[in-house]
């Protein structure tokens, strides 16, 4: 017997509570803004300078006594957290230190960083600092926009290849469907404040690439039933071409959720909010090729003229594989 | 009908076992590791102690040996960032034409008067001459020190540009000079930041020149940032100067072709020298350099100058004798003894208040050369090694996991084609470890995430057959021809998804760095790879399974 996801035929209307779907999309994309808004983002020291030390100890966290011993060093802004993780083995107890960007010096200077350790060394003999990172603000500032830029890249690359692979009104549809993603992505990193870092970036980057590969699965089934059907309702087409990649889309997202979950439970802490950015987008990523990109494509509509049939698309088709 | 080629068939499966072969390496890292040194240490003419020789027989030689490089976040080691002080150059530069311009003013002193050099802004040389009338004579002999520009891009252009303001004549280097001035700067500081990290004996080093004025330099294995930056951080700029005075006004300011220097010696507190600012000799004529002890037994630096460095000195200490010498390392006055008699031999001593430590360092600073100008670094990382292992650790566990989930859901949806598609995903991964040893590429711990995440997808490309070989079987055309319109049909879908992840790996590779790219990398190569499996070794698969069987009827 094999396992399904989905029964072999489904009939759902993915259109019946458009209104409604379409809607909850807008909602939490202005939901999102206004938490980033108002929230803001935990940006790491790759966007706003500064130093983190990581530290690790047998004994167990004292973030006061941290703090009381950092307070005379006269550094500015010192906050100390304390990692849990449970890869950790019982008697590892990890805390890291951020130091903000200091006055005056690009990269934080041997001195500051020796100043630290002893004192925390005071504070706890068995402390040592598995890992010491600097970005100086002149780095900082440039990263954040490599960061815009490779976003702003990435879909307006995406935004021409749809374009010349399939109809214009597609592209408005991934692309919408793409901000969608990258928006929530941004609000969930808002609200949770979870360090948002380079790494968030590339990130959003793969989700921007999975998502528009579930986006771009449906609609070369859509563009395939588009020939095939000329004289359904363009909605029912959607509706047929959504049904019949259903069990694919859960049996893809399923899959790549099986492999991230194992990686974000069982992956360290290093690379936990990498992998939580990846997994949250493949939900929201899944969520929108099916309700928001469609919609919008429905919402433009589609010239279904005779005349000019649409042969983009079929130059793969007799690929001999 | 359901056909390959016989060529393709042993293609795909030349490609599935080079793919294994080469990843097989990954798997002993650490013999392997050991092999390639030895290997390497015998290549050079060395000869292999027994642990080497252990290490060669470790690992059998018609095996391919190369290895992933695995990144610093999860190998440990120090990552900087250092921006050069191009305008540097600029001041010494000019401070070298000084003797030259003076000279040329001299023999048309009968015209510009006096002569004095005034101090001037960084990248300026400002000379007043006595007799404004005489300008026009100064500037035409001053120009005619110009050389043509030693570049490709420069070509019909001078070195120097020069200019008047009123009774000062301004000398600057010109836009094309500057430019290829940078140039060497940015090769030269590139070069000997190598040769110090090299003296250093490190594995594997990255030293790479990014945009105008940077250097991105990573040492795996190294303690700490701090202990890279006073290796490569320091100038190790030597030169030799003749003493005018001593003093110990810190606040003195001498003539505009003096320098003051601080000694370094913490004994003679707060000892200032007034010096020539044109050096004797500098540390570029150095062909040698050693640690050692002087006659107290204290450690000390002996140094030996190349000819014209060894005649210059030579020349400057017979017309000296008896008077005092100072021995400048970046801005600071090591030592400044008197000369008691000729130097001709080229080769010397210097002692000043080091510890051992210390003279080994200044020996290999001395040796790999003087950093052409500053650096200021801008980004600085260190990762322990051990935070590195519980990376590779977590990683690997992970990585287990997903991919036993995901072969176990593949098969219990699919059947017979889920183990196809196990096999295929077995094979994928191991062509992606193949691609990235052949590459010499990087795994970094985002990378291993591409790698796991790829696992999840590379299912995606088969699903997407499977799905469509069932639909076409509902349409009875027979198992053989649903196939292969399942492959068909498919594939338009499978080649526009890709197409457009690849386009995000590609821009995530040209506009990230360190980690961010290693993920580029294996995401990049990870669909290309998965790509190939699900359309020709999945494929492959299934046809050898269908012609041994001939089934009449299929459940996919």
């Amino acid at each position: 017997m094999r396992l399904r996801l989905v029964p072999q035929e489904t009939n759902f209307d993915f259109f019946r509570f458009r209104k409604v779907t379409f809607g909850a999309s807008v909602v939490a994309m202005i939901a999102s803004l206004l938490i980033w808004a108002l929230v803001g983002l935990n940006f790491g020291i790759d966007f706003l300078g500064g130093t983190t030390i990581r530290t690790e100890s047998t004994q167990a966290v004292d973030v006061g006594a941290y703090r009381d011993a950092l307070q005379p060093l006269g550094l500015g802004d010192v906050v100390i957290s304390e990692v849990f993780d449970p890869t950790f083995a019982p008697d590892q107890n990890v805390a890291q230190v951020r130091i903000q960007a200091q006055e005056g010096a690009e990269a934080v200077t041997p001195e500051t960083i020796l100043a630290v350790e002893e004192a925390l060394r005071n504070v706890d003999p068995s402390i040592s600092f598995p890992s010491v990172e600097s970005v100086g603000p002149k780095v900082s500032g440039e990263l954040i926009w490599t960061a815009i830029l490779a976003v702003a890249a990435s879909l307006a690359a995406i935004l021409v290849y749809i374009w010349l692979r399939f109809e214009w009104q597609f592209s408005i549809g991934a692309i919408a469907a793409l901000v969608h993603d990258v928006v929530l992505t941004i609000g969930i990193f808002s609200l949770l404040q979870i360090r948002f870092d380079l790494a968030t970036i590339a990130a959003i980057l793969t989700i921007i690439g999975y998502s528009i590969n579930d986006t771009v699965v449906l609609f070369d089934r859509l563009r395939e039933n588009l020939i095939k059907y000329k004289k359904t309702p363009l909605q029912e087409v959607m509706n047929l071409s959504t049904n019949e990649t259903l069990s694919r889309t859960l049996m893809t997202s399923g899959t790549t959720l099986l492999a991230l979950i194992a990686l974000l439970v069982l992956g360290g802490d290093v690379i936990r909010g990498f992998v939580f950015a990846i997994t949250w987008g493949v939900i929201v990523g899944t969520y929108s090729s099916v309700y928001v990109a469609k919609n919008v494509v429905l919402m433009l509509g589609i010239d279904r003229d005779p005349k000019k049939p649409s042969d983009a698309g079929t130059q793969f088709a007799d690929v001999d594989a | 009908m359901l056909q390959i080629a016989g060529w393709k068939r042993v293609l795909i499966l030349l490609v599935c076992l080079a793919g294994i072969a080469l990843s097989l390496p990954n798997v002993f890292y650490g013999r392997v590791e050991a092999y390639n040194d030895a290997a390497r240490l015998v290549e050079a003419g060395g000869q292999p102690d027994a642990e080497q020789t252990a290490a060669l027989e470790g690992w059998p030689d018609f095996l391919p040996s190369g290895l992933m490089n695995l990144g610093l976040d999860l190998r440990g080691g120090a990552h900087l960032l250092a921006e050069v002080q191009l305008a540097d150059v600029y001041e010494s530069r000019l401070d070298g034409y000084w003797p030259e311009v003076r000279d040329a003013l001299r023999d048309v002193r009968d015209q510009v008067g006096t002569i004095r050099r005034q101090d001037a802004p960084p990248g300026e040389l400002r000379v007043r001459i006595g007799e404004p009338a005489g300008m026009e004579t100064a500037l035409a002999a001053v120009r005619a020190l110009a050389q043509p520009v030693a570049s490709l891009t420069g070509v019909g252009a001078t070195d120097i540009a020069v200019r008047a303001e009123g009774d000062v004549i301004v000398v600057t280097l010109s836009e094309e000079e500057a430019r290829a001035t940078d140039d060497r700067t940015m090769q030269q500081s590139l070069e000997i930041i190598r040769r110090r990290v090299d003296e250093a004996g490190t594995r594997e080093p990255t030293i790479q020149r990014q945009g105008a004025d940077r250097i991105l330099i990573q040492v795996p294995g190294i303690g700490s940032a701090t202990e890279l930056k006073e290796l490569i951080g320091t100038t190790a700029r030597l030169t030799f100067h003749s003493v005018v005075r001593r003093t110990s006004d810190g606040a003195e300011r001498g003539n505009a072709d003096e320098l003051l220097h601080p000694s370094m010696d913490a004994a003679d507190g707060g000892l200032f020298y007034v010096l020539d600012r044109t050096p004797v000799v500098t540390g570029d004529d150095l062909v040698d350099s050693q640690p050692a002890f002087d006659q107290n037994g204290l450690p000390a630096v002996t140094f030996r100058f190349n000819p014209s460095g060894a005649r210059a000195f030579g020349v400057w200490t017979t017309q000296n004798v008896g008077q005092p010498f100072a021995i400048v390392l970046d801005e600071e006055v090591i030592t400044a003894p008197v000369v008691r008699e000729a130097i001709t031999g080229g080769s010397g001593q210097i002692t000043g208040s080091f510890t051992v430590e210390e003279a080994n360092r200044l020996a290999i600073l001395l040796r790999a050369g003087a950093l052409p100008a500053e650096m200021e670094f801008l980004e600085e990382r260190t990762i322990g090694p051990e935070l590195g292992q519980d990376s590779i650790d977590a990683g690997q566990i992970a990585a287990i996991i997903a991919l036993a989930a995901v072969l176990a859901f593949m098969v219990l949806s699919y059947g017979l084609f889920g183990i196809f598609a196990s096999v295929a995903l077995a094979i994928n991964i191991a062509l992606i470890f193949g691609v990235l040893s052949l590459i010499g590429g990087t795994l970094t711990l985002p990378g291993i995430a591409g790698i796991v995440l790829t696992i999840g997808m590379a299912v995606d490309a088969n699903v997407l057959v499977f799905e469509r070989i069932r639909e076409e079987l509902k349409t009875a055309k027979g198992p053989a021809r649903a196939i292969e319109l399942g492959y068909e049909r498919a594939l338009s879908a499978i080649v526009d998804a890709n197409i457009t992840t690849f386009i995000i790996a590609t821009i995530l590779f040209t506009l990230g760095s360190g980690p961010v790219r290693g993920f580029a990398v294996t995401l990049g190569i990870g669909i290309l790879t998965s790509v190939f499996t699900a359309i020709f070794v999945t494929r492959l698969l299934v046809v050898f399974w269908f012609e041994r069987r001939r089934p009449k009827t299929i459940e996919v």
